[in-house]
């Protein structure tokens, strides 16, 4: 057993845990956040993608001792005072989810992908999602939001 | 996953030291290959000693001639990294092919050179443009490196440190990703410089090769049509689930030419 400190969606925690514990059974278990999902648990289909130090990573395929220290942001971070982030809005618009499972996962790489590249071309969505797996809606949709999450976030940074 | 102990080095003195004092350790580095392999019960190390926060083993510089890459340098880094995108543009472009972001936001260089996989991107740059890998103990060749299936010249105790690229004339990197992983179906990494010309070949065989008949053919036309005659012995190559030897050879012809026409322009 171990101890790892570290920031949840902005809040500090600390958890003893197992050496092997995986950072998605951290989030889930420990933190209790289960907005992150375990779909695959071999790193292939990105359904438990989480933000750690502001990059897209696989929860599942990190030791939570491995994020001793770190930010972590998962799903339930992007709110911000009771409204949803722009690229929660843009999936919610663009019909870009049926079961819904793929979701935190897909939009937390669309996040990072969108603060890396403000405006994707189609490949470059393409290349950005590689990583994440959807068994319902065929992408189509989740590229339509990618496109709007773009212009939400462009409106959102003109505004300030 | 069997039980292990986690050992955080903050130097490399330290990963050394644990390395030593424990038979069964084993080194952690991006952990896109490792945690896979302990989920699947594959390895039983005692301990894993987490060498991704030791700063002596990041970092992208160029002198000389060279460009030294630090081996716990992520995929990500050197995909963006101005001094690579300058001094050799298809290393960076490799390092942009690997897996997917997330991938890319963990795994590092010297994890996959270690690594060795057949399909892996890194080994075929590295014995195209003969790349050095520095190790805590001494200095290898690429040539001397790879030594076929997941296995290299190192030693179990031995860490990678940085990888030194020589940076001279052009080269081009292609690959046919395997649809769903992205690993290479088969790959094929061509450098060209006055010395000549070195094809590698990642993906197709049980290991990183070099295409000796393509270098020849290149060597007196640097054009992909020089190739056009040439077949790849497929007797050697992988066969699985994903496709046959000749259809291996095919697609590493195939991506040897497209490399080609990329670093000629035709
Ligand atoms: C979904 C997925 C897709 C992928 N697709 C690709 C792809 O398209 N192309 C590709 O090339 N790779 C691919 N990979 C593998 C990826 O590039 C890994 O990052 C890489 O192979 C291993 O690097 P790592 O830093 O993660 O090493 P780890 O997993 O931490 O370690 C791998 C091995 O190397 C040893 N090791 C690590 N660092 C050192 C060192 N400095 N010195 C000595 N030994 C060391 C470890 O002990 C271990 O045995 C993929 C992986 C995943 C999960
Ligand atoms: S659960 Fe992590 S990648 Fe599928
Ligand atoms: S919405 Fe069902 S898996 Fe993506």
């Amino acid at each position: 057993m171990a101890k790892v400190e570290l920031t949840i969606n902005g809040k500090n925690h600390c958890f003893e845990v197992e050496d092997r514990t995986l950072l998605v059974n951290l989030i889930r278990d420990h933190a209790q956040l289960t907005g992150t999902h375990v779909g695959c648990d071999t790193s292939q289909c990105g359904a438990c993608t989480v933000h750690m130090n502001g990059e897209a990573i696989k929860s599942c395929t990190v030791f939570a001792l491995q994020a001793n220290g770190a930010q972590i942001t998962t799903i339930e971070g992007l709110a911000k005072n009771g409204k949803l982030h722009p690229v929660q809005q843009a999936f919610t618009q663009c019909h870009a989810l049926q079961c819904g499972f793929c979701t935190p996962g897909m939009i937390m790489s669309v996040a990072g992908l969108l603060k890396n590249n403000p405006k994707p071309t189609d490949e470059q969505i393409y290349h950005g999602l590689e990583g994440n797996l959807c068994r319902c809606t065929g992408y189509v949709n989740i590229v339509k939001a990618v496109k709007k999450s773009a212009e939400l976030l462009a409106t959102q940074k003109q505004s300030r | 996953m069997h039980a292990f102990s986690y050992v955080k080095a903050r130097t490399l003195k330290e990963a050394t030291d644990t390395l030593l004092a424990h038979s069964e350790a084993k080194l952690l580095a991006g952990g896109m290959t490792l945690i896979p392999t302990l989920k699947a019960r594959l390895a039983q190390p005692t301990h894993l000693i987490d060498i991704g926060g030791i700063e002596a083993l990041k970092g992208i510089s160029l002198k000389a001639g060279q460009l030294t890459i630090g081996a716990a340098t992520r995929h990500v880094e050197v995909a963006n990294s101005p001094v690579v995108k300058r001094a050799i543009p298809a290393l960076a472009y490799l390092a942009s092919q690997i897996g997917d972001p997330q991938v890319r936001n963990r795994g590092t260089m010297g994890g996959s050179l270690a690594n060795n996989d057949p399909a892996a991107d890194y080994p075929s740059a590295a014995l195209s443009l003969n790349a050095t890998i520095v190790t805590n103990r001494r200095e290898i060749v690429a040539d001397d490196f790879f030594q076929g299936l997941f296995t290299t010249a190192l030693d179990s105790d031995e860490i990678i440190t940085a990888v030194r690229w020589p940076v001279v004339g052009k080269s081009a990197y292609e690959k046919f990703p395997h649809p769903a992983s992205g690993y290479a179906m088969a790959g094929a990494f061509v450098a060209h410089n006055t010395k000549g010309t070195r094809v590698a070949i990642t993906g197709a065989g049980p290991g990183v090769f070099r295409w000796m008949e393509a270098e020849q053919a290149l060597g007196k036309k640097m054009n992909a049509k020089a190739l056009e005659a040439l077949q790849l012995e497929a007797a050697d190559l992988n066969e699985d689930m994903h496709g046959t030897k000749e259809y291996r050879a095919n697609l590493a012809k195939v991506m040897t030419k497209r490399a080609v026409a990329k670093l000629s322009g035709k």
